[in-house]
């Protein structure tokens, strides 16, 4: 069984700038993979480029064994979109409702999603009068109410209390031990120890492409943050790096 | 295209108007009342024998402007929110088509405006005593269509613009020039040439030509159901411009 999601020499170029430049990588299926790296780093370029929503400028991306964006793959993925798109003039079980119907799921599946990232309780609230964590749950659920084989999640947890951080998370794993393929980013390091793999990224290139433990190993310390700290500067001084010329 | 998906799609954007309670109320009351302003303006005029009253020419037209108008600036904000909320980037990475988006619209808004069109038209026939010599059957159809019409036409325009207030900016390019030259405020054969051609183009003449046949003739004419197939050959238009300003990829 091929990866979930295999990224080749892509280059993505965006309002004149090179955004991505050169992004080799894989997403092995059934696993949660960090998408990790600072606010503008290209983290949710990547991600539209995953969908197939974003004009790529050189290489291949390949989704579930089909090039993004190809119409069948439609069916097969859920997208959670960085700022939460759901409806705020319906309720949070309306707008479930009407993402789970363009995926041929019933009502009852657009409950349970609306349930599993805890909103039962504002379930008849119109999203416009949540607040922004709970807005980007429902939006969350809107993403999973497909039960997609391939989720792509856009810093899916900011704003959101610890301990439904922890529940997130915790689901996560669950959908992946399932078989589900979870592609999320963060740009906060300590969600990165709660993934099975990292993807590094910095202005436009990947820096690493591990898992946790690994990465910790290659740098020499226990901690992820200073890790990453490491491998960014390893990647400056050495001769790869750009800065130095 | 897909049964189910253009049906939810539907559903939805009328549950989207339903908890707008306010834009639905004055959906309705408005034209109403401004029924009303034209029929007290016109009430005193003298009416030259052998030919319709004032109010009678201009409240037939303005039964096709009212969803022409709304439905275009409901439609563009709708679209445009969607645009910029993210929710349709979202719904283009989902299994639906632009047709069910389209048509969703087009749907959707076409009822709010058969509604609107239906509500307006039984106050100008029963309160007011408007008189057409064709059936107001007719009258709702035609404004109907331009409901569809402006739905189209604000699907196209959502593209262009940016933000709500740009959205807004395109009613008076795109409206109020339609609206000056049907013919209501000056017959279209009495016009300069030029202003002539420029109506010629203009889909909201031919509605309003529809309008004025059904007002003259018992029967449906032939010039009546040629400017039908005329406003719903331009609503087609508009759509399919909208479907190619909708791309799943952006930069
Ligand atoms: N619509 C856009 N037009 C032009 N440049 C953009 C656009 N969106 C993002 N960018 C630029 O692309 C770079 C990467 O952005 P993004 O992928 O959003 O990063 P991240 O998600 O990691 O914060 C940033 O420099 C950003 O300014
Ligand atoms: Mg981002």
């Amino acid at each position: 069984m091929g990866d979930a999601i295999a990224v080749r020499g892509l280059v993505v170029n965006r309002g004149g700038r090179r955004v991505l430049d050169g992004i080799d990588a894989a997403v092995p299926r059934g696993s949660v993979t960090g998408l990790l790296g600072p606010s503008g780093s290209g983290k949710t370029t990547l991600m539209r480029a995953v969908v197939g929503v974003q004009v790529i400028a050189a290489g291949t991306v390949t989704v579930l064994g089909q090039p993004a964006g190809a119409a069948q793959l439609r069916h097969r993925i859920g997208y959670l979109t960085q700022a939460p798109s759901v409806y705020a003039d319906l309720t949070v079980r309306e707008n479930a409702h009407y993402f789970a119907a363009l995926h041929g799921r019933g009502r009852a599946e657009a409950d349970r999603a609306v349930a599993d990232v805890g909103l039962a309780d504002a379930a008849h609230q119109l999203v416009g009068t949540l607040s922004g964590g709970q807005r980007s749950r429902a939006s969350l659920a809107c993403a999973l109410v497909g039960e997609p084989e391939l989720v792509v999640l856009d810093e899916p947890t900011v704003g959101q209390d610890p301990v439904l951080r922890a529940d997130l998370w915790a689901r996560f794993h669950e959908l992946a031990a399932a078989g589900t393929t979870l592609l999320v980013s963060s740009h906060v390091m300590d969600e990165a120890a709660r993934c099975d793999r990292l993807l590094l990224i910095r202005e436009g290139r990947l820096v690493a492409d591990d898992t946790p433990d690994a990465i910790r190993a290659a740098a020499g310390v226990d901690d992820l943050d200073e890790a990453f700290l490491r491998l960014i500067r390893a990647g400056e001084s050495g001769p790869a790096g750009r800065e130095a010329s | 295209m897909n049964p189910r998906i253009l049906s939810a799609t539907v559903g939805r954007i009328l549950r989207q108007l339903r908890h707008d309670r306010r834009t639905v109320a004055l959906l309705v009351v408005v034209p109403t009342v401004l029924l009303t302003l034209v029929y007290y303006m016109y009430n005193d005029q003298p009416t030259p024998p052998g030919q319709p009253s004032a109010f009678d020419q201009i409240a037939l037209v303005m039964l096709g402007f009212f969803p022409f108008i709304i439905m275009f600036l409901v439609t563009s904000i709708a679209m445009l929110r969607e645009r910029t909320t993210g929710t349709l980037e979202r719904l283009l990475t989902t299994p639906l088509a632009k047709a069910d988006l389209l048509f969703g619209y087009g749907i959707a808004f076409g009822l709010a405006g058969a509604v609107q069109a239906g509500v307006a038209s039984a106050v100008a026939y029963w309160v007011f005593g408007l008189n057409t010599a064709g059936s107001s059957g007719l009258v709702i159809m035609i404004a109907v269509l331009n409901a569809v019409l402006a739905v189209a036409l604000g699907l196209l325009c959502s593209a262009f613009a940016r933000t709500e207030f740009q959205a807004v900016q395109f009613m008076p390019v795109v409206v109020a020039p339609q609206l000056l030259l049907c013919g209501l405020f000056v017959p279209r054969d009495q016009m300069a040439g030029w202003l002539q051609a420029i109506s010629d183009v203009l889909p909201l003449s031919y509605a309003v030509e529809a309008l004025q046949e059904v007002g003259a003739h018992t029967e449906p004419t032939a010039t009546m159901w040629r400017d039908v197939v005329v406003v719903a050959g331009a609503a087609v238009l508009a759509l399919l411009l909208a479907a190619a300003t909708l791309r799943r990829r952006s930069s």
